[in-house]
């Protein structure tokens, strides 16, 4: 074994990871150019090309670019940043089950939404709709830390987030209750399935940065999560200011989830399933694992609104309950697989 | 004794309330192999924890004449190599990954994109805990002794002047004991201060330069093995009588009976 050999498999280890990235990168762009294609007029990917750059007919530029745009770009943003918040959650808990609705944020930040279409301050397009969602998902964050503690453990962080995803379900489920608008009842339960249809570039432009300032914050302690490999004292015993992390990596979570869920409702179980998928192909290194999650994230939400588009049915299947019907069996899956680990532990 | 290198002088550690340290101070010097020894609950822990910086402590500790207040998080890291109890490892990471890790207070945050500096700290850790042949399996398919091992080559990567080790024998056959011992034993020798907590009397007498014992917070007893731990010292700390003789020029020393 020589100098030669440890930097030799390093790059073996590299360029596995490089030729997974470039087969992602080029699932998503198909994916991208068949979601722009597809709905009642169906496109062909070149036809799309054509129309996206200016070319084809008026018609066919509309579809494309004004109306097949808006919800193939946040299809692709919003499954990068539930993919990356699960990789991201996965590394800081050392808890291959943790996922964003593991700390409640989503369901808070859907709480908060519904409050203000209740409360009849504004209707579901409305600016006052993600600035509600992400609040809350913030508040439910900080609500978290101040119960978990600052070196609260992985128990005790879980279960604080159960109690709260709880509180925001049963709030949300009150709101409705006592609501004396059953139009409005109605449209929050159908916002709540969470869906991409008929999303405009004003949605674009409400969800994107925020989901593009989380993201940058999650993938700015990338590093970090390798070290956690080790346990928390281990990484801080090696320069990991953890409790930083640890923030960091909620308030990234927080701005991503809370401007995804204020424009789509609450789509489940992305932020579980891509690390999974991811782990056979890479590894289980928390820190190679956040980039190819974020890309498996987009292809699984695009894949997902490409699917209930296909789908004959009589009204429209909600893209949130797609993802939930397929991403629960998967759940109960890893829970069986990680049975032993789970209550054990792994050593 | 040469120049000390890790001082501690009036150090105190309250957790939760309780006062786990009470007013501790000593003075080690580089190049020794340092048993850190109690009974269970003495604050053997906590002492290498607040020396890690991991726990908050008043007191005045100093490593190389620096204060280890005035030290950044990352320059604390470099200056002490931590070996926690039980070889946790989270992920299923090649073994190589881990021992890299050691590294990461020296800025290589990358294990497939290392240095040549880098790369050859991570090689002569794994040839000294002999952790060369499964560098490429992971860690989750290596026995305990391997993993310790594994554990062991990750501290001596960071080549810190200070390796603190908690109970690194604990749950390891007798020849994987010496085993890991030894390895401690050479980097003490090639002049790293190496502080070891452990309950195995026979092997802190056997390589230790130095011991210190903590009873109740407060250390009671310090210096070479068979003074250190003297036949009163045995019986009023750790309430046992013990067979003492001298094999091969080191301290026999083992626990007999309770008194």
């Amino acid at each position: 074994m020589s100098i030669q050999n440890v930097i030799a498999t390093a790059d073996t280890a590299a360029r596995r990871h490089a030729s997974v990235m470039s087969a992602l990168v080029v699932l998503v762009v198909l994916l991208a150019l068949i979601s722009l294609g597809i709905g009642p007029v169906r496109l062909s990917p070149l036809t799309v090309i054509d129309a996206l750059f200016g070319g084809g007919s008026d018609v066919q530029q509309v579809i494309v670019r004004e109306i097949r745009l808006p919800r193939m770009i946040l299809g692709f943003s919003i499954g990068a940043i539930l993919g990356l918040s699960g990789a991201a959650l996965q590394g800081l808990l050392r808890n291959p089950l943790a996922s964003p609705s593991l700390f409640g944020a989503p369901q808070s930040a859907a709480f908060g939404a519904v409050l203000v279409i209740a409360l009849g301050l504004a209707d579901v397009r409305s600016w006052a709709l993600p600035v509600a969602a992400i609040a809350f998902a913030f508040a439910s964050v900080f609500v978290l830390l101040a119960i978990a503690g600052r070196n609260a453990g992985l128990l005790i962080l879980i279960l604080a987030g159960l109690a709260i995803s709880s509180l925001a379900g049963a709030a949300t489920a009150l709101v409705m209750n006592l609501s004396s608008n059953p139009f409005a009842v109605l449209e929050i339960a159908f916002w709540l399935l969470g869906s991409l249809e008929d999303r405009s570039f004003r949605h674009v432009m409400l969800a994107l940065p925020f989901i593009v300032a989380g993201a940058v914050v999650l993938l700015s302690q990338r590093s970090a999560f390798r070290a956690l490999s080790l346990g928390e004292e281990t990484a801080q015993s090696l320069g990991v200011d953890v409790g930083r992390l640890r923030l960091m990596v909620i308030t990234g979570v927080a701005l991503g989830v809370g401007g995804a869920v204020a424009v789509t409702g609450t789509i489940g179980f992305i932020g579980l399933v891509a690390p999974h998928l991811m782990r056979p192909l890479i590894g289980h290194d928390p820190t190679r694992l956040l980039v190819p999650s974020a890309l498996a994230g987009s292809a699984l939400l695009l894949s997902a609104d490409i699917a209930v588009r296909l789908i004959p049915s009589t009204s429209d299947i909600k893209v949130g309950v797609l993802t939930s019907i397929i991403g629960v069996p998967f759940f109960l899956y890893l829970i069986r697989r990680e049975r032993r680990a789970l209550s054990g532990g792994i050593a | 004794m040469t120049r000390a290198f890790v001082t501690a002088q009036g150090l105190n550690v309250t957790l939760a309330g309780r006062h786990v340290l009470n007013d501790v101070s000593f003075a080690l010097s580089p190049g020794h192999l340092v048993a850190l020894v109690g009974p269970n609950g003495a604050g053997k822990t906590t002492l290498l924890r607040a020396l890690a910086g991991l726990v908050p402590s008043s007191g005045v500790i100093a490593v190389g004449g620096a204060g280890l207040s005035s030290l950044s998080l990352r320059e604390r890291a470099r200056r002490f190599g931590y070996l926690p109890q039980g070889h946790v490892v989270h992920w299923a990471l090649p073994a190589r990954d881990i021992v890299a890790l050691g590294r990461y207070p020296h800025g290589a945050s990358d294990p497939a994109r290392l240095t040549a500096k880098d790369a050859e700290a991570v090689l002569r850790a794994m040839q000294a805990a002999d952790v060369v042949e499964f560098s490429d399996r992971r860690v989750t398919e290596l026995s305990g002794g391997e993993r310790s091992r594994v554990a062991l080559a990750r501290v001596l990567a960071v080549e810190a002047p200070v390796i603190l080790a908690d109970e690194p024998t604990s749950s390891l056959d007798p020849r994987h004991q010496i085993d890991v011992m030894k390895t401690l034993r050479a980097a003490a020798d090639n002049g790293t201060l190496v502080i070891v907590v452990t309950h195995d009397l026979g092997l802190a007498a056997r390589f230790a330069d130095t011991i210190l014992v903590l009873s109740d917070g407060r250390l009671v007893s310090q210096g070479a093995p068979a003074a250190a731990l003297s036949e009163t010292i045995m019986g009023d700390v750790f309430r046992v009588s013990a067979y003492r003789a001298e094999y091969q020029r080191e301290a026999v020393i083992v626990p007999w009976a309770e008194i």
